[in-house]
């Protein structure tokens, strides 16, 4: 552990935030559009399942009923520089949102290092 | 040929009737034995088809949809498995013990005579019902094989999940010698119409002396007849044989496997009702060969148990629906296809029976019942049936025999029962024929159950029936065949 961050560079000082959306599985496309509106160039996104204050559902299949307590949902993972956080995080807020319990949450944490794979380009420039 | 066959049919017209009854004359004048019609034949290759449709891949997908992804193979496999193997048994010795003479045992089982179909050739028939027609009888055995095939593939339902392949391999030979073959000879064997005609005529024309000779005779040809058949019960296409039989057999193997882990805990949901559908649709289309065929000619009575057949699934899916409405707020996909088959499974004793218009009744009955028997009865009782194949096929098959003790009556636009004695429809008493019919589903519930019972604990001594714990959880696909049934 130790040898393996002291062969990582400096840190030069360019923050990054890694935003977590878990949101809606339908509001998937309006909250992409609306980060790439911010010029944002690219995302992750899995399907994932949990649950929150929604809770489950019951599901009955003939005499057999089930509590499903995991629910649906997509997980966004955007890394964004440090300006551009609260613009994203405003975005999904505005786009995901319908008012209904299960609307879902946002994460936003630092980021250490990032480099692309392609160029070996580093941190800002990488995202 | 006395092929005797099974069901007593009902007549549907006196001019038809007439027909016949020239044909018998001319047939008792010249010594040519009758041909099959073709259209006859042509109608029971396609039904036997049809009824093969229903087992692979409809049964298959129908049950297949309904267990975990884990376990999807397993399913698929031992219906696929059922069906090879009771195809060899039933040319082997299977048909030979179902469709022919006993001796000594005729009341509950035939004899060996047809063993690895002896004497049997393209130009032999089978009697249909009606004296003087025939079909080939290697028409015959495909299409009595094919309801051989998919009795016992209905009861793997019951054990879905948990059972291991190697004792279904066991248990399966054993089940169709000693259950199925003996309850398909008691319900449907006897000696056939031309004998019957034969026999009441020469007891008509008989006088002084020889009327004790032609009632002896005319006895003899009575009695030569499975037990149930004797008795006088109606079953058109196998509401005793295939349903009630496999659905108490269905019963036992839950009871004597057990519960699959976790049940009651664990969410077990369907993993494709989308699959299930596609089963249920191709049941229902298999069906018609399966009723209809059951005719044994291309006739009216045909197309009544055709047209029932349409009618009272349809009319059994919607009172499923509604149930589920009412008691649970949604009605269900899987109560829709599920209440489908539980109006086929009803209809099929009355098929060539009922009018389209009780077999609506029967099959509104059977889907209330039906819903009742697999969700407040099954939770109460605590057994792990994991497809209902007591609640759908044994339940909705008693609905059936009972329902077709009621609705064949003429009153209520069935077609009664015809004797062949006096060549026309009898009277109809209802009450005696409910009586007969509720005889020949205890007949049944008590060979089939105490047998299935005595054989599932013979299997369960010799191999057992389950897997070991962590086995079932890693699911049958991977234990039993080696492979998963979705890789991507």
């Amino acid at each position: 552990m130790l040898t393996e961050r002291a062969a990582r560079p400096e840190h030069k000082g360019n923050q990054m935030k890694l935003v977590t959306a878990i949101i809606k599985p339908f509001k998937l496309e309006e909250v992409r559009s609306a980060l790439t509106d911010l010029g944002l160039q690219g995302m992750t996104v899995t399907e994932v399942k949990g649950y929150g204050r929604q809770k489950g559902h019951t599901e009955i299949y003939r005499g057999a009923e089930y509590a499903v307590s995991f629910l649906p949902k997509i997980k966004i993972e955007v890394v964004v520089p440090e300006g551009t956080v609260d613009k994203a995080v405003e975005a999904i807020v505005r786009t995901a949102r319908t008012g209904q319990i299960g609307d879902g949450k946002i994460f936003v944490s630092p980021i250490e290092h990032a480099v692309r794979v392609r160029t070996g380009e580093t941190d800002d420039s990488a995202i | 040929m006395s092929l005797g066959t099974s069901r007593r049919i009902a007549t549907l017209a006196v001019t038809a009737f007439l027909l016949c009854l020239a044909a018998a004359s001319a047939f008792a004048q010249t010594p040519t034995p009758p041909t099959p019609n073709k259209g006859d034949a042509a109608w029971m290759l396609t039904a036997s088809v049809l009824v093969l449709l229903m087992t692979v891949p409809g049964l298959a997908l129908f049950y297949g949809g309904l267990v975990r992804t884990k376990n999807m193979l397993s399913m698929l496999m031992q219906v696929f498995f059922v069906v090879c193997i009771v195809c060899i048994i039933w040319v082997v010795y299977g048909y030979s013990l179902a469709f022919s003479e006993g001796g000594s045992l005729n009341a509950y089982v035939g004899g060996l005579s047809k063993a690895f179909l002896a004497g049997v050739t393209p130009d032999s028939t089978a009697e249909t019902f009606t004296d003087g027609v025939v079909i080939p009888e290697y028409v015959y055995i495909c299409f009595q094989m094919t309801f051989a095939c998919i009795t016992p593939a209905l009861i793997v339902g019951a054990m879905a999940e948990r059972m291991k392949f190697s004792a279904l391999v066991l248990f399966i030979p054993l089940w169709v010698t000693f259950v199925y073959f003996p309850i398909a000879h008691m319900v449907w064997y006897w000696a056939g119409p031309s004998a019957t005609v034969a026999a009441a005529k020469t007891l008509a024309a008989a006088t002084g002396d020889a009327k004790a000779a032609a009632q002896a005779a005319m006895d003899a040809v009575t009695a030569n007849a499975g037990l149930a058949f004797g008795w006088g019960a109606l079953d058109f296409a196998g509401g005793t044989v295939v349903h009630i039989n496999s659905g108490i057999a269905g019963l036992m193997g839950a009871l004597l496997v057990g519960r699959r882990v976790g049940y009651g805990k664990e969410a077990m949901p369907p993993h494709s009702l989308t699959m299930t559908l596609v089963g249920a649709a191709l049941l229902w289309v298999g069906w018609f060969g399966f009723n209809a065929g059951s005719a044994l000619e291309a006739s009216g009575t045909a197309a009544l148990a055709m047209i029932n057949t349409f009618v009272a699934t349809a009319a059994a899916a919607l009172a499923w629906m509604l149930a589920e409405k009412v008691a649970k707020g949604k009605p269900s996909l899987l109560g829709g296809a599920s209440g489908a088959v539980a109006g086929l499974v009803a209809v099929t004793p009355a098929a060539g029976f009922a009018g389209p218009m009780g077999a609506i009744v029967l099959g509104i009955v059977a889907g209330f019942m039906c819903m009742f028997f697999c969700s407040a009865i099954k939770n109460a009782l605590g057994y792990d049936d994991a497809l209902d194949v007591f609640g759908v096929h044994c339940i909705g098959g008693i609905v059936g025999a009972l329902g077709t003790g009621i609705l064949a009556a003429p009153m209520l636009g069935g077609t009664g029962v015809f004797d062949y004695t006096t060549g026309k429809v009898g009277d109809y008493d209802m009450l005696a024929q409910f009586i007969t019919q509720a005889k020949a589903v205890c007949l049944t519930l008590i060979w089939s159950g105490v047998g299935s019972f005595i054989l599932f604990s013979l299997v369960k001594m010799v191999v057992g029936l389950r897997p070991g714990t962590d086995q079932e959880r890693e699911g049958l696909d991977l234990v039993d065949h080696g492979e998963r049934a979705y890789n991507y």
